[in-house]
């Protein structure tokens, strides 16, 4: 069995006086579809930007395929095989949906800025071959239609979807996903869950998924972390989380309320 | 490289010399000045455009990049006068004088990107500016560089037919960056820089880059300018030739080549014909500036360019086409 | 030792001018997150009030405290209400748009100010023509001074100067009681931290943004007559460079910090004067921009400001 793709080691992200997340520990396996869960608030959006380098952790390892990667800025982690998405939608709006996967692909250009301006047989080829690829991808994500419409036009849904075409475009081990099924209703999470299970068998690489709502996840991961302010209170298969008295406890404020239909405010600090 | 592929590289080069070979013979001396001028302006325009327009940083020091490769030139020049005696020599150093100011120009511009890695929109805006200041500073206070009265005397070097071809390599390189993934790269980081970190772009090395590009393509268009004019002095080169630059791509639509080009050749005509009313002209540009801020902030063409404007046919043509 | 206390003190006089300017960068900025590149401009409009007024009471035939008084007065509301349009008018409509827009906007109105004040007179005596075109005009001293400058050795100290420095400094304790007294100060505060939520607790952000621009435009029509009581010759463009310096001064200082204005103000001055005393002096111009970019480097936030990170 080869090294784990990611290896989180008593990461730590503090702001100020703020523990945002404390002793941070994960290890996915190739292949592998883990669930991050926790209530609004709870350090699983931290404990993201800590992976892929937003911000560096301030103590701890992140360790990526057997290399420690502290510190890299995050088109370098990138390039080490982790792609994200972003909870609220980060596309280039303002430019095509094939452009925004074709800049994904950017890494596997290998033309320079001089062949692009004498537009060298090696430079038009590099292109052809990324826009092919990109294609492949707006195709996967059921895009393919939309390919030179600007982002900011899509539908709500099909932004999310393309977000995760232009991580997948970048070629990663792992795919961290922030909340893909936010905002979306029951139907569309169920079907969009099926997505991300197929992305994972297809293309064979790991996901981490955060979710807020722990029974989107339930049915597709094989195991889940509960954090809950920035400590992680449980970990494990879906059937022993759901049962841990700590889970239900940081959880029955959240869900009970959504079954009883009680409007719950809209919590700060995201 | 293939013989086809080379010739396209080069053709519209070629091309443009031809035509103004062709053409510069038979101008009145006043529209051989006029075309000179905005032939310049549309170079500053469109490689200013590359850091403003496609980067989305906010450069308002171009003209200290122009001053930087105007000097360098000027200098070149001036100091191997009477070693080359024939024409073809003295063209030769002119080409190498103005390259080495692209140089100089591209080093500077270097050094002023670094900056930009860490700061962002109207903090960066301030840095260019006082860069744009120091080096009329410099200039003023070094006596190598002549002072405020500048170096004057330089020989007439600067043609059309050099301008011209100079305007076209600008506007080549800047749509073919455009075009390439080198362009989306830097668009990504104007669309929204973290992520397009996390997509992989490198964004400091690319600002750096875009950076670095502009400034050298300012500074050959300084070279040319000071080459025209014969005297090369601070005041070619103060904040407001850089403000009026930026006005050019802002009215054109910031990202947009064909909007920096069009808006750079038709105010410099417009204002050049105009110059009974010179007193005005700073006057119209700022509230220009102001009204189309608050009427129509994306400029003309906003980022697209003109040939996205035509029919719909067309515009498969030429995605066909080039890719 | 004398020469050292003559930088210092000339240093204190320029700086005290620079932290009257950098306030009304420092606080539009805290309010709006926009750097009012006409600030400077406000400040050339505030002299040529104070010209204009001085010429229409005749001070230069008699000057007198009550004129003096006038002149200051009428030229900081002159300001009050230049930057009350300018707010309005350019700046409230882009408030929710790219703050790049707004920067063009400010850049585009400092272009104009300074332009339209060199056109050619279309009206007003020869002396005194409005517009004022490009040539320098000579400001009349509000106030005689037949007192010898103070006896202090061979150290020269105008009394002008000092006033002028009092009167700064006045107006910088007024300016810190209001910021951290009143209610426009508490209101103020809360919609440099967060306009929106200022907005729902029931202030009136566009009143309260208003009357910032407001003082940051007094505060220069002040430093304005005072800079001009002591060097009288004034043009449309003298705007521009103690503009952008105090605008290095207030980054200098942390930009949005009101203290950090006015010890920004007074080290760039002090800065200025020494290195242009001892070391280069026609180098003074470029201090300002070679303290900006080192500041910018080592301390992007500045001496009191909090550097905030984008959240992701």
């Amino acid at each position: 069995m080869s090294a784990p793709v990611l290896e989180a080691r008593k990461v730590t992200m503090q702001f100020g006086g703020l523990k945002a997340l404390s002793e941070f520990e994960l290890v996915i396996e190739p292949r592998e579809l883990v669930g991050l869960i926790g209530p609004n608030g709870a350090g699983k959006t931290t404990a993201f930007n800590a992976i892929t380098g937003v911000y560096p952790p301030s103590s701890g390892d992140v360790i990526l395929s057997g290399e420690r990667v502290n510190g890299q800025r995050p088109h370098q982690i990138c390039g080490k095989g982790i792609a994200r998405t972003f909870q609220n939608i980060r596309l280039f709006k303002q430019l095509s949906a094939i452009d925004n996967v074709r800049i994904a692909c950017h890494q596997r250009a290998q033309a320079g800025f001089a062949a692009a301006v004498l537009r060298s047989g090696g430079f038009l080829a590099d292109e052809e071959r990324i826009t092919r690829r990109a294609e492949e991808f707006l195709q996967v994500m059921g895009l393919a239609h939309r390919r030179d419409e600007q982002a900011r036009n899509l539908p709500y849904g099909e932004q999310r979807r393309l977000e995760i075409a232009r991580a997948l475009a970048t070629g990663p081990k792992l795919l961290c996903l922030d909340e893909p099924a936010a905002g979306m209703n029951a139907s569309e999470k169920v079907s969009l869950m099926e997505l991300v299970r197929k992305i994972r068998d297809d293309f064979g690489l790991a996901i981490l998924i955060i979710e807020h709502d722990m029974r989107v996840v339930m049915g597709i991961s094989e195991r889940l972390v509960v954090l809950d302010h920035g400590v992680t209170i449980a970990k494990g298969s879906p059937e022993v989380v759901r049962k841990d008295p700590k889970v239900i406890e940081a959880y029955l404020g959240d869900s009970y309320l959504e079954e009883k239909h009680i409007a719950v405010p809209v919590g700060g600090g995201k | 490289m293939k013989p086809l592929i080379a010739l396209r590289s080069v053709a519209p080069l070629l091309l443009t010399g031809i035509l103004v070979a062709l053409v510069q013979g038979s101008l009145p001396d006043y529209w051989y000045f006029v075309l000179v001028v905005a032939g310049i302006n549309i170079i500053l325009a469109v490689s200013l455009n590359i850091v403003n327009g496609f980067t989305g940083q906010f450069s308002i020091g171009h003209a200290g990049f122009m001053a930087v490769g105007a000097y360098t030139a000027a200098k070149i020049v001036m100091s191997t006068r009477g070693l080359v005696s024939t024409g073809a020599g003295e063209q030769l150093v002119f080409l190498g004088a103005l390259a080495a100011g692209m140089v100089t120009a591209a080093i500077a511009g270097f050094l002023v990107g670094m900056p930009s890695l860490r700061l962002r929109g109207d903090y960066l805006a301030i840095v260019t500016l006082g860069f744009n200041e120091i080096i009329r500073v410099i200039i003023e206070n070094s006596e190598f560089l002549g002072q405020a009265t500048g170096i004057s005397g330089l020989p007439k070097l600067t043609t059309l037919a050099y301008v011209g071809m100079a305007a076209a390599i600008t506007v080549m390189v800047a749509v073919r960056l455009l075009q390439s993934t080198h362009g989306r790269a830097l668009l990504a980081i104007r669309e929204d820089e973290v992520a397009a970190e996390a997509m992989g772009v490198d964004t400091t090395g690319y600002k750096v880059r875009a950076f670095v590009i502009a400034a050298a393509l300012a500074g050959l268009a300084g070279g040319l300018l000071v080459f025209y004019l014969q005297l090369c002095t601070p005041k070619s080169f103060t904040f407001i030739k850089s403000i009026e630059v930026v006005a050019m791509i802002v009215l054109g639509g910031l990202g947009s080549v064909s909007g920096a080009f069009l808006t750079a050749a038709v105010l410099t005509i417009l204002l050049e014909t105009l110059r009974g009313f010179s007193e005005y002209r700073m006057v119209v540009y700022s509230l220009l500036l102001i009204f189309f801020m608050l009427g129509r902030p994306a400029g003309l063409f906003g980022t697209r360019e003109i040939w996205d404007l035509l029919p719909r046919w067309r515009r498969k043509a030429a995605a066909g086409g080039a890719p | 030792m004398t020469e050292f206390l003559q930088h210092l003190v000339n240093g204190v006089s320029v700086g005290t001018i620079y932290a009257l300017i950098a306030l009304g960068y420092t606080m539009v900025y805290g309010v709006l997150k926009l750097i009012n590149f006409a600030h400077g401009d406000v400040y050339m409009v505030g002299a040529f009030s104070g010209f204009y007024i001085s010429h229409a009471l005749g001070v230069e035939k008699e000057p007198t405290l009550a004129k003096a008084l006038a002149v200051f007065v009428g030229s900081m509301m002159i300001c009050g209400v230049l930057v009350f349009l300018m707010e309005r008018f350019a700046y409230r409509p882009l408030r929710h748009r790219a703050r790049l827009t707004a920067l063009i906007t400010a850049i585009g109105v400092s272009l104009f100010l300074e332009y339209f004040m060199q056109l050619s007179g279309w009206f007003g005596p020869a002396s005194a023509p409005f517009p004022p075109g490009p040539t320098p005009r000579f400001f009349p001293q509000p106030m005689s001074f037949e007192t010898p400058d103070l006896p202090l050795g061979e150290l020269s100290i105008q009394k002008v100067d000092v006033i002028s420095f009092l009167v700064a400094v006045g107006f910088m304790l007024a300016l810190q009681w209001v910021v951290y007294r009143t209610r426009f100060g508490t209101s103020m505060r809360a919609v440099s931290f967060d306009s929106q939520v200022a907005g729902l607790m029931g202030i009136n952000v566009n009143r309260i943004i208003s009357g910032t621009f407001i003082i940051g435009g007094v505060l220069a029509a002040v430093a304005a007559i005072l800079v001009a009581s002591s060097r009288p010759s004034i043009n449309p463009l003298m705007g521009l460079m103690p503009g952008i310096k105090a605008f290095v001064a207030a980054v200098f200082g942390g930009i949005g910090n009101v203290p950090g204005a006015m010890v920004g103000g007074l080290v760039l001055g002090l800065a200025e004067e020494y290195v242009a005393g001892y070391l280069l002096s026609s180098y003074r111009d470029g201090i300002a921009f070679a303290l900006l970019i080192v500041v910018l480097l080592v301390k992007p936030a500045g001496l009191f400001g909090t550097f905030r990170p984008e959240k992701v």
